[in-house]
This record gives C-alpha cells, sequence and structure tokens, in this order.
C-alpha cells in the first residue's frame, strides 16, 4: 500500500518529494489539514478558540501523567487525557455561573502548568520539547494510517452531528426546542476536537495548534456565503497553506508547522481584503 | 370561523374535548433568587395568550421553563383533543432573535435544511427546498431562502423562525417577542401571522410581548407577570385594572390615547365589563371574558384619562 503511494508520488515532477521523510510529511499534512478545515468552522462559529487553545494545555498534562504512569502509550494517554478535560470543560461550562472565559482561562493555565511541572521532574524536560514545537517530518507509515483512520471516522461524525451541531451554535434554546440537546452535542465535539488535538499535537506543536483550528474557517467566513461554501474554502485554506507551508519549509529551512501557520495567516489577510473589496 | 368558533365554545367547557395546556405551580430559582414562583396558566388551542411585564419579571425565563431548558418547579400538564393526557406537546419556540448568532454564514435554506432533516447541510444539495419555500411562503418570506442571516432585518429573522417554529406544526407556539429591533410593517406582517395561525391552525399561542397595544388587539387572555402571575384575564380585564396602571404608569401616560382608539377600531373584539382582573390565574378568568357581555364601553381602556391618581 505505502509502496504505491510512494511511487506515485515519486513520479511527481517535484525535488522536494525526493526524500520518503518528505513524502510521509505531504501525506500527513493532506490527512490532519482537511481534520482542522472541517473543526475548524464550528470552533469559530462557537467561540470556542480559547477552548480549542485550552485542550492543548491540557493535552500536555495528559502526556505527563502518562509519562509518570507509566500504563499508556503517549498517544494513549494524550487521548484519554485531552477526551476527559474536554469533557469536563464542557460540563463545568454548562454548570456554573461564572464566565466560560474565566472557567476555559482556570483550566488552560492549570493545564500547562501541571503538565509542565510534572515533565520537568528529575530535569528531564527535554523529551518533551518536541511537543511544543511538533515535528511532522518524523512521522512514520504507521501513523499515517491512524491519521487516515481518524480523517474517516472525523468526517462520519461530522455527517451526523453537523446540522444539530450548528442549530446548537446559532441559539442553544432555539435547538432546545427542536429536541437538540445542546450538552450532548457540545460533548461530543469537545471530544472530537480534543481527539484531533491530541493525535495531531506530536507533529503540529502545543504552541501553534490552535491556530490551525481557527484560521482556516476564519478565512473561510470572510468570503462565504453558505455553509457549503464555508466548509469548502475552510478546508481548501487548511490543505493549501498546509502544503505550501511544508514545501516552503523544506527549502528554507525552518520548522513546517509554523510556516503552516504563517501561511495559514496570510491566506485569512488576503480574504479580509477582499472582503472589504467585496462589501464596497 | 367555525374552528375559532368551536375554540372559544371550549374555553369554557373544561379540558375534555380539545388540546389544552395546563401550567401548574411553575417556579424558577438562581439559588437563592426567586425568578418567578407559583405561575399557573391555562392555555386552550386557537387562543393567544399574551405574557406582559416589566423587565426582569421572569417572561422570558417562563418560556424556557415550559420548553424545559431551565429547571423548575410544577408541571406542565397537556391534554390533546381526544380529551387524552398526552404528557409533552410539540413545541414551537421562537426566540428573541438578538440572542442570535447571525455572524456565521449560514442561509435560510441552510437554517431550514438542518432543522428539517439530517442530511449534512454542509456536504448534500437539500432535497426539500419546494417545502422550505412553502413554509416561508406561509410567512411571507419566500423571497428570503437564499440570504445569509446576518443580512436579514429583524423582522425578517422574526418570521424565518416563525416558519421553522411551524416545522412540524406544534401544539403550543411560544413566541419571545424582542423589545425593539422591528420596525412597524414588520409588527403588521407579523401580527397578521398569528391572526392566521390563531384561525387556521390548532395550537395555542404564548406570546411574550412588550407592545401593549398589539396584545390588546390580537391577545385572547392577557397575563401580567411581575416574579409571579400578577394578575390575568381578557385584555380589558387586565388593561383596566390598577395593578397593570401600576407597572406601566409611564408607557400609560405616553400611550394611552393611542391604546384607547386602538380598540375602538376593532369592532370584533368582543368586550366586556369586568371588576378587574382575577389573581389567580385559572380558566375560570378566562370563561368570563369569553361570555363576552357586550357593553360597548370603549372608555375603560382609557388608562391615562384617569391618571393613575391611586
Amino acid at each position: 500500500m505505502m509502496e504505491t503511494i510512494y511511487g506515485i508520488l515519486s513520479a511527481l515532477p517535484f525535488d522536494w518529494l525526493h526524500y520518503d521523510f518528505m513524502k510521509n510529511a505531504l501525506l500527513a499534512v493532506l490527512l490532519i489539514t482537511p481534520l482542522f478545515g472541517l473543526l475548524s468552522t464550528m470552533v469559530v462559529s462557537n467561540r470556542m478558540a480559547f477552548f480549542s487553545d485550552s485542550l492543548g494545555h491540557g493535552a500536555f498534562t495528559g502526556l505527563a501523567i502518562g509519562a509518570i504512569l507509566g500504563i499508556f502509550s503517549p498517544v494513549q494517554s494524550l487521548l484519554l487525557f485531552s477526551i476527559v478535560f474536554a469533557l469536563l470543560i464542557t460540563w463545568i461550562k454548562n454548570h456554573s455561573t461564572a464566565s466560560t472565559d474565566t472557567i476555559i482561562g482556570v483550566f488552560s493555565s492549570v493545564g500547562i502548568a501541571a503538565g509542565l511541572m510534572m515533565m520537568s521532574y528529575g530535569g528531564s524536560f527535554n523529551k518533551y520539547a518536541s511537543y511544543l514545537i511538533g515535528d511532522i517530518l518524523s512521522i512514520t507509515p504507521e501513523e499515517i494510517g491512524s491519521l487516515a483512520v481518524v480523517l474517516v471516522l472525523v468526517f462520519v461524525t461530522w455527517g451526523i452531528l453537523f446540522n444539530r451541531l450548528m442549530i446548537v451554535s446559532i441559539n442553544a434554546s432555539f435547538a432546545r426546542s427542536r429536541g437538540i440537546s445542546s450538552t450532548l452535542v457540545e460533548g461530543v465535539f469537545a471530544a472530537m476536537v480534543a481527539v484531533v488535538v491530541a493525535i495531531s499535537i506530536q507533529w503540529v506543536g502545543l504552541l501553534i495548534i490552535n491556530s490551525l483550528l481557527v484560521l482556516p474557517a476564519a478565512a473561510a467566513r470572510n468570503v462565504a456565503a453558505s455553509v457549503k461554501q464555508y466548509h469548502l474554502f475552510s478546508v481548501a485554506s487548511a490543505m493549501l497553506s498546509g502544503v505550501t507551508g511544508l514545501v516552503a519549509a523544506y527549502y528554507c529551512n525552518m520548522a513546517a508547522g509554523a510556516t503552516i501557520v504563517v501561511v495559514s495567516a496570510v491566506i485569512f489577510f488576503l480574504t479580509m481584503a477582499m472582503k472589504k473589496r467585496l462589501s464596497k | 370561523m367555525l374552528r375559532k368558533l368551536f375554540h372559544h365554545a371550549s374555553s369554557q367547557s373544561d379540558c375534555t374535548k380539545l388540546c389544552c395546556t395546563r401550567i401548574e405551580s411553575f417556579g424558577v430559582r438562581a439559588g437563592n433568587l426567586v425568578i418567578f414562583e407559583d405561575v399557573n396558566i391555562h392555555v386552550h388551542c386557537g387562543q393567544l395568550t399574551a405574557i406582559i411585564g416589566p423587565n426582569g419579571a421572569g417572561k422570558s425565563t417562563l418560556l424556557r421553563a415550559i420548553l424545559g431548558e431551565v429547571p423548575h418547579t410544577g408541571q406542565l400538564k397537556y391534554t390533546d383533543a381526544k380529551g387524552k393526557h398526552t404528557g409533552s406537546p410539540v413545541i414551537g419556540y421562537v426566540p428573541q432573535y438578538l440572542k442570535f448568532d447571525v455572524s456565521a454564514p449560514i442561509t435560510v435554506q441552510d437554517l431550514f435544511a438542518a432543522c428539517l432533516s439530517n442530511r449534512p447541510v454542509w456536504l448534500l444539495p437539500v432535497n426539500n427546498r419546494q417545502r422550505i419555500l412553502e413554509s416561508l411562503r406561509r410567512v411571507k418570506a419566500a423571497e428570503l431562502i437564499d440570504r445569509t442571516l446576518g443580512a436579514l432585518s429583524g423582522g425578517e429573522l422574526q418570521r424565518v423562525l416563525v416558519a421553522l417554529a411551524l416545522n412540524p406544526m406544534p401544539d403550543l407556539l411560544l413566541l419571545d417577542e424582542p423589545v425593539s429591533g422591528v420596525d412597524q410593517n414588520g409588527l403588521e406582517i407579523f401580527y397578521e401571522i398569528l391572526e392566521d395561525l390563531q384561525n387556521n391552525e390548532d395550537m395555542a399561542i404564548i406570546l411574550v410581548s412588550h407592545d401593549l397595544n398589539m396584545v390588546a388587539r390580537h391577545a385572547d387572555q392577557v397575563v401580567l407577570m411581575n416574579k409571579g402571575v400578577v394578575c390575568s384575564g381578557s385584555p380589558e380585564e387586565v388593561f383596566r385594572d390598577r395593578r397593570t396602571r401600576k407597572i406601566f404608569g409611564m408607557l400609560a401616560g405616553d400611550g394611552t390615547r393611542d391604546r384607547g382608539t386602538g380598540f375602538e377600531w376593532l369592532p370584533h373584539r368582543k368586550k366586556s365589563v369586568g371588576e378587574g382582573c382575577s389573581c389567580d390565574c385559572d380558566c375560570g378568568s378566562i370563561s368570563k371574558s369569553d361570555a363576552g357581555f357586550g357593553s360597548g364601553d370603549g372608555n375603560i381602556y382609557d388608562v391615562g384619562q384617569e391618571g393613575d391618581g391611586r
């Protein structure tokens, strides 16, 4: 399977696809970015930018707890802890009178601080440093396989969940009157974002993962006029910046994740300018 | 017309032949703060019940409690047209659109399609555009189908939400009217739609309204709320009650003349001379008004002319 894909990629007339690690990175980008493109539409619509940021921080604690307990692999503990963390924030948000900002802020700071504290225990922080910046060039074919599985799962869940999620994002009372449980829908969505953050954090990096959950949809909103366009533009912008960023990073010898984010930001500003011209 | 008569006749009898909804001793608290308590309201199909009251009286919260969104005490009892207690009625809800997030790129069609089916609107083309158009036509909004929510005026969005609340056709329609944002024209159309529903559909309507003039013209029953039911009855009874005048003292001073003439424009309204509204809402107060002692006394609404001398 991988051999066939490698063969196809080698046939493409690009220098940068000469190396296997670049082929892997390209495949990973092509799998990760549509995920971010899809999820970011509702992260932005639900005003959850800060929430998804704190998920990354929570993932950090999960990683540290996993390493200390030694029962789970890093990916397992990341997944488990991120989901628990996401559901906990959602639950507390719906059962507390404090503002959402404040609650997420508290969780976010606890997440990162507890994670750093445990990781730095015994001076062993350096081996976790890659989680901060991410390293997409080190991804293996097996891990690409699991990304593909996650992409399919997220795609299917999105097909089932999206209508309800959209209604909840417009107005929770209205959703309730149509028999939609906003707690359930928000919980599933939060868990989905948590899964995507957890599995991609080691490739993208904690510091910039949130930008990928915000920028694609933020750019798409500037120009979209319907839900379909919103999704199309968001996914397209995520994939375009993913591939462009990866190639630029290869030629200029920079961190791939950061370059991808900068390209997304450029797209965002371009669409903003387009919106201004359209509305004139 | 027949249906209308039928409905009104039913008001006088007990809930045995026609659908009715009883809200029994509803109360909501936020911590130690009582939002409202001991609210009893009884609504019938084909009737428009208006809830009025000052800001913070608990009106919108009452609607959300009926929806089951806010934890509350008390019970909602629904009896359908066959006289069976069916538990929960189908509820349509039109929230204050001002609290809607309309910044997302969502068209009216997207919203409808998402509400009416499970086909993912982001992926597949809609397959029920005709049905959506028909629903919109009923609220005079068919031309809005391809607009984004953010491009709608307040009145237009309100009508789109009414159309949505009518799919599926509810037994109980809850409307939360915003204080501002709908122009006079939009308001007229909105009440025309309500009248159409009152006359042609088998549903009870509960409307939270701030427009006393419109309430006086269109409601069958008025409930004045202020952390509980202050009084209820026919519009005539409630508006001539001195507690209403006290709560809306300012308003009455400003808009009295309009309101007074407002009633006189409407020969079809039954008028009654009562003793003011009743403190405890029950079926009795409605029956009394519906019995309709024709008095022809238009002056009873001229709240402000008497002044608030008490």
